[in-house]
């Protein structure tokens, strides 16, 4: 899919560096014109949970028994130990053993 | 710039703070690099030559935006499709917008042509570093350069691995590789999780977000799940 648009790739790349690095700027040199209230802040706040969270939902939906046993293993090993590259290492070890009994 | 800071009578930008800040983030890069390997990974399934992933990582340099994008690029690449790449890239930094804003103290008083530059390596882990370094009476900038620029070259050169190893394996389902990726986001959640009442933009993210994706599909998933959650984001309690 990307390869065989390169072109539109590069522009798209371009454009997202722009947009990121405006991200990184913006709130250092708004800050002196414009106050952020606790509103909003809360907002800005929940905003990467939320993100975070929904990265989730297609895996859950389309992955199948497959799926949420991998990444109820990973949520495990995460609340037990804190350790995240355990814990990703747990889900796939759990997904390919799904994989291997025909989940 | 309207409060210039007044001059002190520290060293600004030495190359003994660099260090300082870049040894500070040490820490953070095993599960930077785990998290670039992943991303390395995803990239040669989709497709991407190795030049074109570490353009991505070298200029982009935003993880979650890298792989988030990547993950749901769309088979055709319309006008559409590309706002609503740029739409969930600037919703996902939009966190950045308040910790851009936290840096005002460190930076304000420093010239624009050092503090712009410097501001392109900011990244999470350098930023909490920097908030506890300053605390502790750091006025050094080159603090929250060096530890930015530790985690740039890092995030840049372990793509590499995993790009080389998402090449090699043939059926990604058989090692699970193909649930890596929402495996690091759901290990992601557990540090942000703070109890139900402080945590109504995780819950309601989740949620619209499995409900978009069961019933709609395609990208709107997140922008859904993220535009919801924040919402939501406002009941939390402080």
């Amino acid at each position: 899919m990307i390869e065989k648009d390169a072109f539109g790739f590069f522009v798209v790349i371009a454009l997202m560096t722009i947009v990121v690095y405006l991200t990184r700027i913006t709130g250092y040199w708004l800050i002196g014109r414009f106050v952020i209230g606790p509103r909003l802040r809360r907002m800005l706040d929940a905003l990467p949970g939320a993100i975070i969270a929904a990265t989730v939902a297609p895996s859950l939906v389309q992955g199948g028994p497959r799926a949420i046993l991998a990444l109820a293993a990973t949520l495990t090993v995460m609340i037990v130990i804190r350790k995240d590259f355990a814990a990703v290492v747990a889900g796939a070890a759990v997904a390919a053993a799904a994989f291997a009994y025909g989940l | 710039m309207t409060t210039p800071q007044p001059s002190s009578e520290h060293a600004r930008w030495t190359l003994a703070a660099f260090r300082h800040g870049a040894a500070d983030v040490l820490p953070f890069v095993p599960g930077l690099a785990a998290f670039s390997m992943a991303y390395g990974t995803l990239a040669a399934r989709k497709g991407m030559t190795l030049f074109e992933t570490l353009l991505m990582s070298a200029t982009v340099f935003s993880g979650v935006v890298q792989m988030v994008v990547l993950d749901g690029w769309p088979e055709v690449l319309t006008a559409g499709a590309i706002v609503g790449i740029l739409a969930l890239t600037a919703l996902i930094n939009a966190r950045y917008l308040m910790i851009g804003a936290t840096l005002r103290p460190l930076l304000g008083g420093e010239p624009v042509h050092k503090v712009y530059p410097t501001l392109f390596f900011l990244v999470e882990p350098s930023w909490l570093m920097t908030l506890r370094y300053h605390s502790n009476g750091g006025r050094d900038p080159a603090y929250l350069l060096g530890g930015g620029v530790t985690m740039y070259a890092v995030w840049v050169t372990t793509a590499i691995p995993g790009y080389i190893a998402g090449a090699a394996v043939g059926n990604p389902q058989q090692f699970g590789i193909d649930l890596m990726v929402p495996a690091f986001f759901v290990a992601m959640m557990v540090p942000l999780w703070r109890g139900v009442r402080r945590s109504w933009g995780l819950i309601v993210g989740a949620l619209a977000a499995v409900l978009t994706e069961y019933l709609i599909g395609g990208f709107w998933y997140l922008i859904v799940g993220a535009v919801a959650g924040c919402i939501a984001g406002v009941f939390n309690d402080d």
